[in-house]
């Protein structure tokens, strides 16, 4: 095994563009809470790079991808990146350095604590969710993408599919983000149903945009080398993304208008919806995936609302349900052709390939959804996760990180 | 001397200074606020379904004049804020008990 320079060029290109999307986040996020509580926000995102970042290195990477135990977690051998050079891994992404493999895994890490920060924002507090982001990357991320991507996991060794990530991050992310909520509580605001309005779209564009862009990283870089198969699952992705944004905007402009906040929101559905399925399946098929993320996702979310449950930015509708209906699609519409080292799906024949992917999502919302919960419990009792009902009110901006978004008002 | 403060359309600010002017009165203060009348806001789109706004942005215009030019003041800013739709805004007279001119010091009627 040697190093494949152009498989490296692309697979560190693609850790970086991972990294952006992170701060996408924060934007994204960012400009849809009001503007009291927007550095706070944003504040989630980035302090999931700056924890995640270490934690990944010193043991996160070796529990997720480490030597095998029993299928079901890594084992210590790579902690403090021991084992872990330039010289490629035996069993991960043979033509690059594993150091290489590794960072570009440490940005999903990163990520999906990230994502979760959505449905908690306004209310929740800094300190409570640097100890939940620990303790849920050690507990919930971990096992699961080692299950589903590591060398032994017993999702992987039962031939699920997850391309880029619709269990490990988005399925993760969006039920973990509901037991998250379900321990924390709406914000005052929503519950005495006052208007709250959303402080800057364009941020929410811009987050969006730089989401789009990153993915390409995300999904095509999830081949790990640079050849066919990269290109595939690039153009799968732009094409999920684009017919689920269109869905969006129609679905907004039957109920009144074309929205923008729609629109985007479409694309990110589409995106999440794609991830798992990207490298599997024939880039056409990212058409009916990506218009049926949109409706699903649509739809859970007005439910969401309906039900009164403040998962205020919506991580459970959006990357929740965007993630659950990829893997299933990925059992649907992945095919040999398209890569060798998947399966075909429903409708090539294989309908065991369609059961084992239902499998996998029953399971890793069970475990995602008790695991957080647990942990938010644990959290809950120990340091307490909201902030007071008067820090609460002032925003938690000031209160929080003692910084305001837009000073400069008056000189 | 009377204090006029108008709340009015964002988009009737330069109709409004212009019948001001033609009255001959050139100097006003213009802020950006937000309030509601009897139409209690409007609606917008969230990512699904609407929230409401229930504060809407509008000019609040501050103009002080004399005693004998308020009905004739009032009316001409009604007259030019007007759309005949809900929103059109409102004029608030109240009494003013002096003006000072900082730069010459001089005040009363003749610091207007």
């Amino acid at each position: 095994m040697s190093v494949n320079s152009a498989d490296t060029a692309w697979l560190l290109v693609s850790a970086a563009l991972v990294m952006l999307m992170t701060p996408g986040v924060a934007l994204f996020y960012g400009g849809m809470v009001r503007r009291k509580s927007v550095l706070s926000t944003m504040m989630m995102s980035f302090a999931a790079l700056a924890v995640v970042g270490i934690i990944w290195v010193l043991y996160g990477y070796s529990l997720s991808f480490g030597p095998d135990k029993a299928g079901i977690i890594g084992g210590l051998d790579w902690v403090v990146l021991g084992q872990v050079g330039q010289e490629p891994s035996a069993v991960y992404a043979s033509t690059v350095p594993h150091l290489a493999f590794m960072i570009f895994q440490a940005m999903f890490a990163i990520i999906t604590v990230a994502l979760i920060t959505g449905a908690v924002v306004e209310r929740m507090k800094f300190s409570a969710i640097l100890v939940f982001s620990v303790l849920w990357l050690t507990i919930v991320y971990c096992p699961v993408a080692h299950w589903v991507w590591g060398n032994g996991g017993w999702l992987a060794k039962l031939g699920v599919l997850d391309f880029a990530g619709g269990i490990v991050v988005h399925i993760s992310a969006g039920v973990s983000a509901l037991a998250l909520v379900s321990l924390l509580g709406p914000r005052k605001s929503f519950l005495g149903r006052e208007p709250m309005e959303p402080h800057n779209i364009p941020m929410v564009a811009l987050g969006a945009g730089l989401l789009w862009f990153g993915w390409f990283g995300f999904n095509a870089g999830s081949a790990l080398t640079s050849g066919g198969l990269a290109t595939s699952a690039f153009v799968t992705t732009n094409i999920s993304a684009a017919a689920a944004a269109f869905t969006w905007m129609m679905l907004s402009w039957r109920q009144r208008r074309p929205s923008l906040l729609g629109t985007v929101t479409g694309a990110i559905a589409g995106l999440a919806a794609i991830t798992p399925a990207a490298g599997f399946v024939p880039p056409l098929a990212g058409i009916p995936i990506g218009i049926v993320a949109a409706v699903i996702c649509y739809y859970c979310m007005l439910f969401r609302m309906r039900r009164g449950i403040d998962e205020s930015l919506d991580v459970w509708a959006v990357h929740g349900m965007g993630g659950t209906w990829g893997i299933l699609a990925t059992g649907i519409f992945a095919s040999i052709a398209v890569n060798s080292a998947g399966a075909d799906g429903l409708i090539f024949g294989n309908a065991m390939q369609f059961a084992r992917q239902l499998l996998a999502v029953v399971v890793v919302w069970a475990f995602a959804f008790v695991g957080t919960w647990v942990l938010g419990k644990i959290v809950d009792a120990t340091m307490g996760l909201r902030v007071s009902p008067t820090e609460e009110t002032v925003g938690l901006d000031i209160s929080q990180h003692g910084e305001g978004a837009y000073g400069g008002q008056l000189r | 001397m009377k204090k006029i403060e108008a709340i009015i359309r964002e988009e009737k600010l330069e109709s409004v200074k212009r019948v001001l002017e033609e009255n001959g009165y050139f100097g006003l203060t213009v802020s950006e606020v937000n309030g509601r009348g009897r139409q209690k806001g409007l609606s917008l789109q969230w990512r699904v379904g609407e929230y409401r706004v229930d504060f809407l942005p509008k000019l609040k215009i501050e103009v002080v004049i004399l005693d004998e030019d308020v009905s004739k003041i009032s009316h001409a800013i009604a007259n030019s804020a007007r759309t005949g739709e809900m929103g059109d805004g409102k004029i608030f007279v109240l009494p003013l008990d002096n003006a000072v001119r900082i730069r010459t010091g001089e005040d009363g009627d003749n610091a207007i």
